[in-house]
C-alpha cells in the first residue's frame, strides 16, 4: 500500500467522519429556529438572521474537513509519495 | 485527477502571471461596474426604473440589516458592506455559466480571491473602530472583560479572519467538485437541480459574507461605546 493510498483512504474517512457533527448541530439549530419562529412569528426576522449566521459558523468545521481532505488528496499524499521515492 | 486548489495560468504580463481565474474576476468586475453606471446614469426621483428600484430596495434592506446589528445609522458601513455583497453575489452567479464551460470555476471558489476579500475586511474592522470611537477606545476593545482576554482577543481576530476567507471558499469549491462529480455520473437533467442549489448556497454565502463582516464590524464599534458609557457613568 502506497502512501498515496493511505492519503486517500484518510481524506475519505475524514470527510465521512467529520461532517456528522456539523450535519447534527445544524439540523438541532433549524429545528430550535423553527420551532421559536412558530413560537413568535413577530421575530421571524430576527431569528432568521441569527440563523443563517449560526449555520454558517457550524458548517465551517465541514468545510475545514473538507479542505484537509483536500490537503491530503493534493498536496500531502503527492508529497509523501516524493519523500519515499527520495529516501528509496 | 486536476488538481482544484491550484489554477491554471493563461498568460503572463511582464512579470506578473494572469490566471482564469483573475479574468473571470475582471470580467465580473467589469459587469458590476457596468450595470453601477447605468443605473446611475438613469437615476430619478419622480420615476424610477426597474433598474433603480432593485438597487435602491437592496441598499434599504442592507441598511436595515446594519441598523439591526450595529444599531448605528447605517451609512458609513454601506459603501464596504454593499460592494462585498454585490461582488461576490456576482462572483457566485458565475458559477452557473461556469460549471457549463469545462475547466472554469467562479472567482470565490478559489482561495485566493477570497482570503483578499476576507483581508479587506480585517483592515475595516479596526479603521471604522477607530475611526468612530478613537484609538484608545477601539484598543482598549482587546483588553475586555479581563487583561488576559488579550492574546485570545488577538488570536480571534486573526482566525476568524481565516475562517471568513475557508467558508466562503469551501462552500464554492464543494458546489463546483458537487456538481463536476454529477455531471460526469449522469449527464442529464439531475445537474439542474444542482445548479438550483449553488444559486441558492451562493447567494446564501454572500449574505453570510456581508452579515459577518457587519457583525465584526460592529463589534469593534459597539463594544467600545459600551465602555465609553461605562466610564464616562464612574
Amino acid at each position: 500500500m502506497t502512501m498515496e493510498m493511505v492519503a486517500m483512504i484518510v481524506a475519505g474517512a475524514t470527510i465521512a467522519v467529520g461532517s456528522i457533527g456539523p450535519a447534527i448541530g445544524e439540523a438541532r439549530v433549524a429545528a430550535s429556529a423553527l420551532e421559536s419562529m412558530a413560537r413568535q412569528p413577530d421575530l421571524a426576522g430576527t431569528i432568521t438572521r441569527t440563523l443563517f449566521v449560526s449555520l454558517a459558523m457550524i458548517e465551517s468545521t465541514a468545510i475545514y474537513c473538507l479542505l484537509v481532505s483536500m490537503l491530503l488528496l493534493f498536496k500531502i499524499g503527492p508529497l509523501f509519495e516524493k519523500a519515499v521515492e527520495a529516501a528509496q | 485527477m486536476p488538481n482544484p486548489v491550484e489554477d491554471m495560468v493563461l498568460f503572463t504580463l511582464g512579470p506578473i502571471p494572469v490566471s482564469r481565474i483573475i479574468v473571470v474576476t475582471w470580467c465580473v468586475m467589469g459587469v458590476v461596474i457596468a450595470l453601477a453606471a447605468v443605473v446611475r446614469a438613469n437615476l430619478r426621483v419622480r420615476t424610477p426604473g426597474r433598474l433603480q428600484q432593485v438597487v435602491e430596495g437592496m441598499l434599504d434592506w442592507l441598511g436595515a440589516e446594519i441598523r439591526g446589528i450595529v444599531g448605528r445609522p447605517p451609512e458609513p458601513f454601506i459603501p464596504l458592506v454593499a460592494s462585498l455583497f454585490i461582488f461576490i453575489l456576482a462572483a457566485n452567479l458565475t458559477s452557473l455559466v461556469s460549471s457549463l464551460v469545462p475547466g472554469l470555476k467562479p472567482p470565490t471558489a478559489d482561495i485566493t480571491t477570497t482570503a483578499a476579500l476576507s483581508t479587506v475586511v480585517f483592515l475595516a474592522v479596526p479603521f471604522y473602530g477607530v475611526a468612530m470611537t478613537g484609538t484608545v477606545s477601539y484598543l482598549k476593545t482587546y483588553v475586555k472583560p479581563v487583561f488576559i482576554m488579550l492574546p485570545f482577543n488577538v488570536i480571534s481576530d486573526v482566525s476568524r479572519t481565516l475562517a471568513l476567507a475557508v467558508r466562503l471558499f469551501g462552500n464554492m469549491l464543494s458546489g463546483e467538485i458537487l456538481f463536476g462529480v454529477i455531471l460526469a455520473l449522469v449527464p442529464f437533467f439531475l445537474p439542474l437541480p444542482l445548479m438550483f442549489l449553488s444559486l441558492i448556497t451562493g447567494t446564501i454565502q454572500a449574505y453570510i459574507f456581508a452579515v459577518l463582516t457587519i457583525v465584526y464590524i460592529g463589534g469593534a464599534v459597539k463594544v467600545s461605546e459600551k465602555h465609553e458609557a461605562k466610564e464616562t457613568a464612574q
